[in-house]
């Protein structure tokens, strides 16, 4: 990959100071429970989070505690039981029906009837972008995330890491100011996870935009986020959130130094704690 | 490799060899072999052949081409014998035993072929192609010896060879056939049938009681026999063809409506979340993924369909029509005992068919190539 001299690593800058955020995600008491054959599933339980524009936040809890449930309600794919929920501090559904956000499912979802580049241009094609701004656009997603050359493949002749990488640049290529991304780099390799890590961490630090991300990996969730939520299973639920302030323009080389490690353990902690396997 | 023992080779040659031993054909002057030199020669380039892919099992195209070849001269001996040779309606065993040697041949022959991987495309398809085309000609050959062998009653069975000079000798009768019942009654009524089966699965589906409603029923009439409906449409259309297309209008919309109000709901969830997080309207979201995640199931009732369309067609013909068409012809012609005729309309029914079958077949290839049933051949 990428071999640039990393620059020093100064944790004690803070970041640029927030002038006046406007809140993006805001829930409060938010519950959500699934009715089943087997009775009820309690998904999402009292959930409080404040996301403020621009954050990367994520989302980090053993298999089955809530977080694509979560994910789903920000993104009006899925209706909450109980509490408030708002987005740009409208509903979820306006909010929808206004583009607020792009989403990146676990899976990727391609369309396999259409090349790579025409699924990226999916979402253009349906807000009305000219052809000619769409070629653009796509061109340039797709050297984002590394598959350049591929435009004219279909999603089933790549491999699956390829889909996803495909996966992501439809959700960017359209500017969405909020990103919600459920485990996006689940399936990759380190190495490409690594650099997508880093283009992300970029991105985020160009635009602006507010990420709101699930993982599995403490690392990664470390070293992207401004904020990390630790939430636990039945009922899914937050039990920590850990504000980070590293360098905005860090590089992977962050996770050797002791802050670092520091956060990844109190992250680790949490995960522990509500870890029950009382089930 | 090239000097292993093969076991169907091997057969035919013994095959072969057993037939020398018989006579060709019985009678009161039973036929030898060296009584029909040209025949006897023609065994004698099959025995070769066979005796020396026998200890070298042929492998590649050449090889399997090689062998064939041989099988063609052999099988055009055969046909010598029985027709003209003399051995017409008594053939005997020496005749028998040579077409089994032939039979075992064939099948090494056309499984070699069938097993042959090219990396030039254009071959392999020629090679894909091949399999079936000789498959065809060899049951055609068997047909033929067969019944001319046996002698059997052509009212029963007419020869292939029968049929073909009938074909030949009334392309007039049979163009204006064609025309009437598969130009006319078929292809509009299979026209208005899927088109119309299809506008009104679209429309269904927005309805939600009538998706589920008119699932089951469309099921049930699927399964009707509507044929029966051709005097009904005799009487509301007229003698002529537009009561045939009628007939083919009821029959095929019905497939095309369950079959596209099932491929609608073909998509799957996710694939829908994404468009909803687009907030794409009901149009786009039909167009652009529904549509396309239905073509599978449009392109099954296309094909359905277009069988479905000749049968109808042709058989509501035999509840009255004018002088012209080839259910009349059929019906007509049997009660004449003109078998020969009959078979001849049945085959040009079979190729008619079966080139719309394989119209829609590719088709569907070219606008469903990313459907896994047929991803790895591209
Ligand atoms: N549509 C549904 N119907 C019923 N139960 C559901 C439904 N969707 C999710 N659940 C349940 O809600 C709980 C939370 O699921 P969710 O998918 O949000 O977990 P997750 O944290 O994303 O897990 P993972 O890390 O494995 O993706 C699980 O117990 C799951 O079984
Ligand atoms: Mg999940």
């Amino acid at each position: 990959m990428t071999a640039v001299p990393v620059p020093p690593v100064s944790l004690a800058t803070p970041a640029p100071a927030p002038e006046s955020r406007r809140r993006v995600v805001d829930t409060r008491g938010l519950s959500l429970t699934f009715q089943t054959a087997d009775g009820p599933v309690y998904a999402l339980s009292d959930v409080d989070i404040a996301i403020e524009q621009g954050e990367f936040v994520s989302f980090i809890g053993p298999s089955g505690c809530g977080k694509t449930t979560l994910l789903r309600v920000i993104a009006d794919l899925e209706q909450p039981t109980g509490g408030d929920i708002q987005v740009n501090g409208v509903s979820p559904r306006e909010a929808r029906l206004g583009r607020a956000y792009g989403y990146v499912f676990q899976a990727a979802g391609l369309y396999p009837w259409r090349t790579i580049e025409r699924n990226v241009a999916l979402p253009l094609e349906i807000m009305g972008v000219p052809a000619t701004e769409r070629r653009e656009r796509v061109r340039q997603h797709l050297d984002l995330v590394g598959l350049g050359g591929f435009e004219k493949k279909f999603p089933w002749q790549l491999s699956g890491g390829m889909q996803q990488r495909a996966s992501i640049a439809r959700a960017l290529c359209f500017d969405p100011e909020l990103l919600l991304m459920d485990e996006p780099f689940g399936a990759l390799d380190e190495i490409v996870r690594d650099h997508l890590n880093e283009q992300l961490l970029r991105l985020w630090d160009k635009t602006g935009k507010t990420v709101v991300f699930v993982t599995h990996s403490i690392p990664e969730a470390v070293f992207l986020s401004t904020k990390i939520v630790v939430m636990s299973p039945r009922p899914g639920k937050i039990i920590d959130v850990i504000p980070t302030d590293f360098d905005r323009d860090r590089t992977l080389d962050i996770r050797e130094t002791p802050g670092f490690l520091e956060v990844a353990h109190r992250v680790r902690q949490g995960l522990r704690a509500g870890h029950s396997y009382d089930d | 490799m090239s000097s292993r023992f093969d076991p169907w080779c091997a057969v035919a040659t013994v095959l072969a060899i057993l037939a020398l031993a018989f006579p060709v054909a019985g009678g009161e002057a039973p036929l030898l072999w060296w009584g029909a030199p040209a025949a006897a020669g023609g065994l004698a380039i099959f025995l070769l052949t066979v005796l020396h892919f026998a200890w070298r099992r042929p492998t590649g195209a050449g090889h399997n081409i090689i062998l064939l070849a041989a099988v063609a001269v052999g099988c055009a001996s055969a046909l010598g014998l029985v027709h003209g040779g003399g051995a017409g309606g008594h053939t005997t065993f020496g005749f028998w035993l040579f077409v089994f040697g032939l039979w075992a041949a064939t099948w090494r022959g056309l499984d070699g072929l069938a097993g042959v991987r090219s990396f030039d495309a254009g071959r392999q398809r020629l090679i894909d192609l091949s399999v079936p085309v000789l498959f065809g000609l060899w049951l055609v050959f068997l047909l033929e010896v067969g019944t001319v062998g046996f002698g059997v009653p052509q009212v029963l069975l007419p020869a292939p060879s029968m049929i073909g000079a009938r074909l030949a000798g009334s392309l007039d009768i049979l163009a204006a056939d064609f025309q009437q019942t598969f130009l006319k009654a078929v292809l509009i009524g299979y026209a208005i049938g899927c088109g119309t089966g299809f506008m009104v699965a679209v429309l269904v589906d927005r309805v939600p009681f009538l998706q589920r409603g008119l699932l089951p029923l469309g099921n049930l009439v699927s399964a009707l026999p509507i044929v029966g409906m051709a005097p009904i449409m005799v009487m509301w259309f007229g003698f002529d063809w537009p009561s045939k297309a009628a007939v083919v209008v009821i029959m095929t919309f019905f497939p095309m409506l369950v079959n596209t109000v099932t491929g609608l709901t073909a998509a799957g969830a996710m694939e829908r979340e994404l468009m909803r997080s687009y907030a794409a309207g009901y149009w786009q979201t039909l167009f652009k993924l529904r549509l396309p995640a239905a073509l599978p199931f449009v392109f099954n009732a296309l094909k359905i369909n277009s069988t479905l369309a000749l049968i109808g067609a042709i058989v509501a013909e035999f509840f009255g029509t004018p002088i012209v068409g080839m259910g009349f012809r059929i019906s007509t012609e049997v009660g004449r005992m003109n078998v020969d005729m009959v078979w001849a309309e049945i085959v040009m029914a079979a190729i008619a068919g079966s080139a719309f079958y394989g119209v829609m077949a590719l088709t569907e290839r070219t606008f469903t190539f990313w459907h896994p049933s047929y991803r790895e051949r591209r």
